[in-house]
């Protein structure tokens, strides 16, 4: 037990006073919270909230105003981390005029790792059948899958997943969430985030988000008895009326 | 740096060339359209203008070829996030300059080479120098194109203003260079300055070599071609940035 509690208590990510001002805009305004190994942590919030904005500042390709973003005890962006981290942006950051096995091993030579690697990547985001086909031939879908399995290649200690799920068959959402919780179960931290509030209950935990402020931080189940409500949904709408009437 | 990854980003691009066929097509033909349309002008005229002529611009044109495709696709990686993620990756930036730098180098040297052995084979261009050489200074200006490309890439936002950017910093180049009229009977403020640009060297060593079978001077001027290119790269790595506001 005390052996459970102590590998819970394992940071890998720990986010402090964390503010960005971006064109002259503040996106974040002091988020702190951590990361934990070995789980899925889902970054709830509607689009425009600095979602992303914070997801970068984690990798370590955004420029910080102030506050501190350590990741694996070190700061973000630190070259060790680089091949430590896996990233997929929200847009589909592969080459269009490559076929999907072209560009994981091209990512796979940068990265380092084995041939091995790239076939067991494009089977865990189950593109097998399109390995051999231009990436802007296929579907929206397709496209984005290609590009998430870039991020698996390196099997990352972190993967930082912006939106991965958008746009996606059902079929296949369930079956990525099933991968991102076999990657947690193997020790990694998964960072995921949406604006689709139903994913809520497919993360360990949940961060949501606002306006670039954090909320709410709990697991699902938390957050709903803190707040007497049956969905997340609710939840966040009974927490932005407890701050509305807190200003 | 890393040579693994410099050579994956040097294959990476080229196959990227290979698999768009127009592209891979005008970039070896073209410059032989060119030539031969520049031999046609002449071929009525006593004064032999295309032998005059012909060296600079086999200088030129993989100096403006390359330059435009450069700065146009390292624009579209900026643009679609995958510098982003490469540079998130264990990646050099140097990797990934000189990967598109030998990429680019490697399409200049098939595109002078065919552009060379029209010239001097069918179009009777008349070269004093070695031929071979005539090739290795359109590989130097490949580059510096590349790298001058590269380098501009990083101010502009959009593919329109890289396009503007090949007036800006390819025509007064173009005009200064010794092409139009000899460097030497320039006003001396505009001496000064064409002293002080890279397609200058350029023209300077197809010249000589189209003169004399000589070849100190011209690989002197490769060097300073050479030099200049390496700079552009150098401020070209400068401007890749890991991390952005």
């Amino acid at each position: 037990m005390v052996r459970i509690i102590h590998r819970m208590m394992k940071n890998s990510v720990e986010v402090r006073d964390l503010v960005v001002r971006r064109g002259g805009r503040e996106v974040l305004k002091g988020i702190g919270f951590t990361i934990e190994e070995g789980s899925v942590t889902g970054l709830l919030g509607p689009s425009g909230c600095g979602k992303s904005t914070l997801m970068r500042a984690l990798v370590g390709v955004q420029q910080l105003t102030s506050g501190s973003v350590q990741v694996f005890g070190e700061e973000a962006g630190t070259s060790a981390l680089r091949s430590r981290i896996g990233y997929v942006t929200q847009e589909v950051s592969v080459y269009d005029d490559l076929t999907v096995a072209e560009n994981l091993t091209f990512f796979a030579k940068v990265l380092g790792v084995s041939g091995d690697k790239v076939d067991e990547s494009i089977g865990a985001v189950d593109l097998q059948s399109q390995a051999d086909q231009v990436v802007g031939r296929l579907s929206g879908g397709q496209r984005s899958r290609a590009s998430l399995a870039v991020a698996l290649l390196g099997s990352p200690d972190l993967l930082v997943l912006d939106e991965p799920t958008v746009g996606l068959d059902p079929v296949l959402r369930r079956d990525l969430w099933k991968l991102f919780h076999q990657i947690a179960a193997r020790g990694a931290a998964v960072f995921v985030s949406s604006h689709v509030m139903d994913e809520a209950d497919r993360c360990d935990r949940l961060l949501l988000m606002r306006e670039g402020v954090i909320i709410a931080d709990d697991t699902p189940d938390g957050i709903r008895e803190k707040t007497r409500t049956d969905d997340i949904e609710s939840a966040f709408l009974s927490l932005v009326e407890d701050t509305g009437d807190a200003a | 740096m890393n040579p693994r990854i410099t050579l994956g980003v040097a294959r990476r691009v080229l196959t990227q060339i290979r698999r768009d066929h127009r592209t891979a097509a005008m970039l070896l033909v073209l410059p032989c359209l060119l030539m031969t349309l520049l031999w046609w002008m002449f071929v009525d005229s006593p004064v032999q203008f295309f032998d005059r002529l012909g060296p600079g611009l086999l200088a030129l044109f993989p100096f403006i070829i390359m330059f435009l495709v450069t700065s146009v696709t390292t624009l579209r990686e900026r643009s679609s996030g995958t510098l982003e993620r490469l540079l998130a990756m264990p990646m050099g930036k140097l990797d990934f300059l000189l990967g598109y730098a030998i990429a680019f180098g490697v399409v200049a040297a098939i595109q002078s080479a065919l552009a060379v052995a029209l010239s001097v084979g069918l179009l009777g261009l008349d070269v004093q120098g070695p031929i071979w050489l005539l090739t290795v200074v359109a590989i130097a200006d490949a580059v510096l194109g590349s790298a001058l490309g590269l380098f501009v890439s990083a101010f502009a936002t959009t593919e329109f203003q890289a396009v503007q950017f090949m007036p800006a910093f390819v025509v007064p180049q173009i005009l200064l260079c010794g092409l139009f009229i000899p460097r030497e009977q320039l006003p001396p403020v505009l001496e000064a300055i064409s002293n002080v640009l890279p397609l200058s060297y350029a023209t300077d060593a197809m010249k000589t070599l189209s003169t004399t079978s000589a070849t100190g001077d011209v690989w002197q001027d490769v060097a300073i071609v050479t030099a200049f290119a390496l700079a552009a790269l150098g401020l070209g790595a400068a401007t890749l940035r890991r991390r952005t506001p």
